[in-house]
């Protein structure tokens, strides 16, 4: 069992981990935390315990916010003493399929559309299939337009809603 | 050839045709004919910068002499360079804009599809991110060859035009050597000649949509990029990127 800053008395568990990684909000969308994000994919302890390796996957390649959230996950673990390491893997693709409902709840409570499932329509630049609908996070209808497929972060596209007539901002499926 | 010098050689080539592409949608930062539009172009060249530095930094890893992305990014010259011509031509104008991303993206997106099967771990997980990015950036070039191919007579003229002049650049996208085959044989890189029939689909398919006529075969056509041979366009496009790591450096960001 891995022991933190307060040595013997208070070993850290995997859980107690993952929960003070829950507390480290996204940067860009701060709503979420970067545990119901789906860019940390494991934490593994080092067999003496002094240590810990977070396992963490980029959300778009340039993503400016992944550093950030890298440093944020330093700074959380080291004060509990432990040595942090991180380690960035690249497969499995970090996909918007893997938020829980609950997640997309909290999306959307914040303004911002959350992101419809994977379709045969996002996986093919020339497919004519139509797009899921999407729903304004204000008013609930869909009788929304697409403005651009590029947002203010690389993570979301931007619509407006033809019924209450707000712009507002998707989670683009990925 | 040795596998890991062909395999370094590769990455660094998907690396530069990324990276330069990158630095051309980033020129449009705050030049954008909409607000929209200059965001979005913005957005992909996030997305190109995150892939070149995915790819170069496996390179240097590779070549395992300490060096790091930036090192190899900003401390090499133009005939060191191995991206393919077409993403070096200069934006001119939308159209071209638009149309350079829409031919060398449509390979990019079959070249990536492939790569998400290739024996090599870190492309094939370097290729799934890409793929879903560059699905996304051959959607939105594609739609504005359509608006403009199908648009206005002024529209219509300056994508045909920018279509005539890029034509030049995309026998090169195809083009291969012993880097390519020596991969191919161990199941780690893509063979490209098998990509054509399908690009030549999808890029028929959006020009037909456009009402734009596909070039006549056997015009000139540019060779040699990905060995280092350029137009004049890249070492003024360097001499820019460059600059700041070059005068200072010792800078870190």
């Amino acid at each position: 069992m891995p022991f933190g800053k307060m040595g013997a008395s208070t070993p850290i568990t995997t859980d107690a981990i993952w929960n003070l990684l829950k507390q480290i909000p996204d940067p860009e969308v701060p709503a979420i935390n970067i545990v119901e994000l789906g860019v940390v994919r494991d934490v593994i302890f080092s067999e003496d315990g002094s240590g810990v390796e977070v396992v963490m996957t980029p959300t778009y390649s340039g993503c400016p916010a992944m550093k950030v959230m890298e440093d944020d996950v330093k700074e959380k673990l080291s004060a509990e003493g432990l040595e942090v390491k991180i380690k960035i893997i690249y497969k499995p693709a970090w996909t918007t399929d893997w938020m829980s409902e609950e997640t997309k709840a909290k999306l959307k409570a914040y303004g911002i559309s959350p992101p419809p499932k994977l379709t045969f329509e996002h996986l093919h630049p020339l497919s004519t299939v139509k797009n899921a609908e999407v729903m304004c996070p204000f008013c609930d209808s869909i009788n929304t337009t697409l403005t651009s497929q590029f947002g203010s972060t690389a993570c979301k596209a931007l619509h407006f809603c033809d019924s209450c007539h707000q712009p507002f901002e998707l989670f683009k499926c990925h | 050839m040795e596998t890991n010098i062909a395999l370094y050689k590769y990455c660094v080539r998907i690396a530069d045709t990324s990276l330069i592409l990158a630095q051309r949608m980033c020129e449009w930062c705050g030049h954008g004919p909409v607000l929209e539009e200059d965001i979005a172009m913005s957005n992909m060249g996030l997305d190109l910068i995150g892939q070149s530095r995915g790819f170069y930094s496996y390179a240097a890893k590779l070549e395992g002499k300490g060096r790091t992305e930036d090192d190899i990014a900003y401390f090499r010259n133009e005939r060191e360079f191995l991206n393919r011509c077409l993403v070096e031509q200069p934006n001119t104008d939308f159209a071209y804009t638009m149309m350079r991303s829409f031919l060398h993206g449509c390979l990019a997106y079959l070249q990536f599809r492939t790569l998400v099967k290739s024996k090599d771990e870190t492309i094939a997980g370097l290729s799934e991110k890409a793929l879903k990015e560059m699905t996304y950036h051959v959607r939105h070039a594609s739609e504005w060859i359509v608006r403009m191919g199908d648009g206005t007579d002024v529209s219509h003229e300056k994508v045909k035009e920018a279509l005539g002049n890029l034509w030049q650049f995309t026998d090169e996208l195809f083009e291969m050597d012993e880097v390519d085959q020596t991969l191919i044989k161990s199941g780690i890189a893509c063979d490209l000649s098998l990509l054509r029939a399908e690009w030549d689909q999808m890029v028929n398919e959006v020009l037909a949509k456009a009402k734009l006529e596909r070039p006549a075969a056997g015009g000139y056509q540019s060779k040699g990029g990905f060995n280092g041979t350029h137009t004049e366009h890249l070492g003024h496009l360097l001499s820019e990127m460059q600059y700041l790591p070059r005068a200072y450096p010792d800078a870190i960001w």
